[in-house]
């Protein structure tokens, strides 16, 4: 129903903006408008879920036609890096956004809606959040049956320690060599929380399975491929959630600390619809202050379900965020993360 | 008189410039501060995060390392929201960072170095800190380097500016109010002096005693000293004029006696109507002397007046008596009715005032008429008002009739000096009152002259 009227574009390896580089698509698609214009948008965020987006956007603006590519969080900041063509660019990993907008590969843009941001959610009006979303644990029930469901990092530790040949290859996470949301997720929890390298060394010794996306764990989580799936975006798995009948899906929001991202949006600096991107950015950061929950696929900036009461501010956008990004650090960390993850 | 401008408002305008250009001052001086304070407070989260970087430099087999740590750049955006840059070199080699960033300048391991530098199109501020660490063969010199953009600072410091300069807005404006009253102030004394001079009476020529500032004093003491230059230069022609109005009267008497004598004993009607003259003449010119004694009088006792409790009604019947046999010459009938009225003055002056208005009216009388004197109270006034029945004032105005030597429009019959209403104004004005001249009121013209005075 939803795509009704809409052209359906055609996936292929190479799109027309990114005519230059060769840029690793995960999934492509035209919504055509009735005028010439295209807002071309390069993103993370799944098709599916930021559809309604593009829906509401054409309500406002019917002549823009939109370009949705979806990417990788770490190929999208390649690509700008590269100079692509995009005239909007939306990521989950807050560290490399932030970093494209420090090193000036962003432009800036100004607005009553973005004035009306708070300020953790806005740096130098050159990029602006649009939603805040938890990090979680999603695990199948049916794994879990006969044991106390963990609340904390230290509770989870021990159920996986306790049970090693339960969980042995049913323990999943993001592969943060590859992923730029699971690598700010993991570096954010080295720097707030001492069980996370424990957490690593228990899940490196079942032999655990590592993800690009949480899209994928939350699949196996609900086919019951997976027991636990550490660290998936909390929005994927409401929405999965919701249309899981099996009822065996169930989130854990750790108690102990929790991570909360911010999906952001910058201008590239190679943008040419600077107009219909900031009507866009405009819906989103209008959408993100809303006060009622809505039928929105990601939660608003302000959303505090009784899940999210956790007290846990979202990350800070700020250069702290460049700092995990140096090669060395990165190098660091990432073979730090080897040793614990590949035990065998 | 030329007119330059005011001191009061040259001395505004001098002191509004002084807080304008004072103004100016303290807004370069302040904006000047707050743009070093704002830099210096860069310049210290700068260097912190320089060192905390360095202080992570060590030496692991043979090879330099360090980790940068997420307090070193997360304090970089804690004071403002500026783009950050940095980079590591061990040598010549680049450790990390960003390869194109400008290089910093030599300094001493150890020392943190601030620059300004041009990066990607915008100003930035980098800090740097060298240190020596031994890695491999020897020691190698290790440079951390953290830039910034300036927006921070810059609005910092233009917002503190901007602050200064509606301070020293307000400052000028406060400056300026207080600039007038000052020299409203200061010129006080001299107004106050200016009043006094310019509330005396025409003749009131004593010298000022009031207390004035020490710079106000030469010009007091140069204008009390004129005042009495032409006091005493006055005294002198009144002194002069009443010595030869007396010396004329004396021999005009003996020329009158001898010339009633000749009337008596004169034969022909020419020769009497021709005496006759002579003595009209010389009574007029005794008249005159006698009335320019009066002046003189009224001059020299006005200057240091009496002040004794007198009654009006007591005044004017002594007059009264006193003209009567003038009067009964010409079959004039002067009828008083009066009322007791308390006045303070001088006793002959205003008997003076009243003879001369009387004489006048006498004078101009037609013969067996009525001149009547009617003392009333009204107020704080009393009020002597002699009506006759002759020709009247004419309509000239007060100003113009008590002026001196001048004479009505309607007297070229009567012979007369024109001194008689001057000496009466001047009397009644010496006394705080004054004469008031009017057209007789009932019909039949003549004149009504009012001797105005305040009750006591």
């Amino acid at each position: 129903m939803r795509i009704l009227g809409l052209a359906l574009g055609v996936i292929c390896g190479i799109v027309q903006g990114a005519a230059a580089f060769a840029i690793e698509i995960e999934d492509h698609r035209h919504y055509a408008g009735t005028g010439e214009r295209v807002l071309r948008i390069v993103s993370t965020t799944d098709l599916n879920v930021f559809e309604p987006y593009v829906t509401a956007f054409q309500g406002l603006r019917p002549d823009v036609s939109v370009d949705y590519t979806v990417v990788s969080s770490s190929e999208l900041h390649r690509a700008m890096r590269a100079g692509a063509a995009f005239d909007l660019a939306m990521s989950s990993a807050m560290d490399l956004q932030f970093q494209l907008a420090n090193d000036g590969f962003s432009r800036p843009y100004r607005s009553a809606a973005t004035e009306a941001l708070p300020d953790w959610a806005r740096w130098r009006d050159l990029i602006f959040a649009f939603t805040t979303e938890p990090a979680v644990v999603v695990i199948n029930s049916a794994r879990f049956e006969g044991l106390e469901l963990p609340a904390t990092r230290q509770e989870l530790i021990a159920v996986l320690r306790d049970n090693p040949e339960r969980f042995s290859g049913a323990v999943g996470t993001y592969d943060v060599r590859d992923s730029g949301l699971g690598y700010l997720f993991a570096t954010q929890e080295d720097r707030s929380s001492d069980a996370y390298w424990r957490l690593n060394e228990v899940m490196g010794r079942l032999g655990p399975r590592l993800y690009c996306c949480s899209s994928q764990m939350i699949d196996d989580v609900a086919q019951g491929r997976l027991a636990v799936a550490y660290n998936v975006l909390g929005s994927y798995a409401d929405d999965r959630l919701a249309e899981d009948r099996s009822g065996r899906m169930q989130i854990l929001r750790m108690q102990d600390f929790s991570n909360v991202m911010l999906r952001t949006v910058i201008v590239p600096a190679t943008a040419e619809e600077i107009d219909a991107a900031g009507a866009m950015i405009d819906m989103l950061a209008g959408l993100g202050l809303r006060s009622q929950a809505g039928d929105w696929p990601l939660p608003a900036l302000s959303q505090t379900g009784p899940r999210e009461s956790s007290g846990f501010g979202p990350i800070r956008l700020g250069p702290g965020l460049m700092a995990y990004l140096d090669p060395l650090n990165r190098r660091a960390f990432l073979s730090e993360w080897e040793n614990a993850m590949e035990q065998r | 008189m030329i007119e330059t401008r005011s001191i009061g408002k040259r001395l505004t305008l001098l002191l509004a410039g002084v807080a304008a250009l004072l103004s100016v001052l303290s807004w370069g001086m302040v904006t000047g501060l707050a743009r070093e304070g704002a830099q210096r407070t860069q310049d210290n989260v700068l260097a912190a995060s320089v060192t905390t970087i360095a202080e992570t430099l060590r030496s692991e087999q043979g090879e330099v390392r360090l980790e940068l740590p997420y307090a070193a750049f997360a304090m970089l955006g804690a004071i403002s929201e500026d783009r950050v840059f940095y980079r590591v070199t061990a040598g010549d080699e680049i450790l990390t960072g960003y390869d194109d960033l400008p290089a910093a300048s030599p300094a001493r391991p150890g020392q943190v170095v601030f620059d300004i530098a041009d990066y990607r199109g915008v100003a930035i501020r980098m800090a740097s800190i060298a240190r020596l660490v031994l890695a491999g063969e020897g020691p190698v010199l290790v440079t951390v380097t953290v830039g910034q953009t300036r927006d921070g600072a810059g609005a910092i410091a233009a917002e503190l500016s901007w602050l200064a300069a509606i301070l020293a807005v307000v400052f000028f404006l406060v400056a300026v109010a207080l600039s007038a009253l000052v020299a409203r102030t200061s010129l006080r004394p001299l107004n106050e002096i200016a009043a006094a001079m310019s509330r005396r009476g025409p003749s009131d020529l004593r010298p000022l005693s009031r207390p004035a500032p020490a710079d106000l004093a030469p010009l007091l003491s140069a204008l009390n000293r004129l005042m009495d230059r032409l006091r005493q230069s006055i005294r002198r022609s009144e002194d002069f004029i009443a010595e030869a109005a007396h010396r004329v009267r004396t021999p005009l008497a003996t020329v009158r006696a001898q010339a009633e004598i000749a009337l008596r004993s004169a034969k022909g009607d020419t020769e009497k109507e021709r005496l006759r003259r002579i003595i009209r003449a010389v009574d007029e010119s005794s008249r005159s002397a006698g009335q320019l004694l009066d002046h003189a009088t009224v001059a020299y006792r006005t200057e240091d007046l009496a002040h004794d409790p007198l009654d009006l009604a007591d005044l004017a019947a002594r007059t009264v008596a006193a003209m009567e046999p003038t009067a009964s010459m010409r079959d004039i009938l002067l009828k008083l009715e009066t009322e007791p009225a308390r006045i303070a003055g001088d006793a002959i002056l205003i008997e003076n005032a009243i003879r001369n208005v009387l004489d006048n009216a006498i004078k101009y009388s037609p013969e067996e008429t009525t001149v009547s004197l009617r003392i009333t109270s009204a107020g704080d006034e009393a009020r002597l008002t002699v009506r006759d029945q002759g020709p009247g004032l004419g309509d000239e105005p007060v100003e113009a009739l008590t002026e001196r030597f001048r004479r009505g429009q309607n007297t070229e019959s009567i012979v007369g000096s024109g001194l008689g209403l001057t000496i009466a104004a001047d009397v009644l004005r010496a006394h705080g009152g004054r004469l008031e001249l009017g057209g007789n009121k009932n019909g039949r013209g003549g004149a009504c002259v009012s001797l105005v005075l305040p009750l006591a």
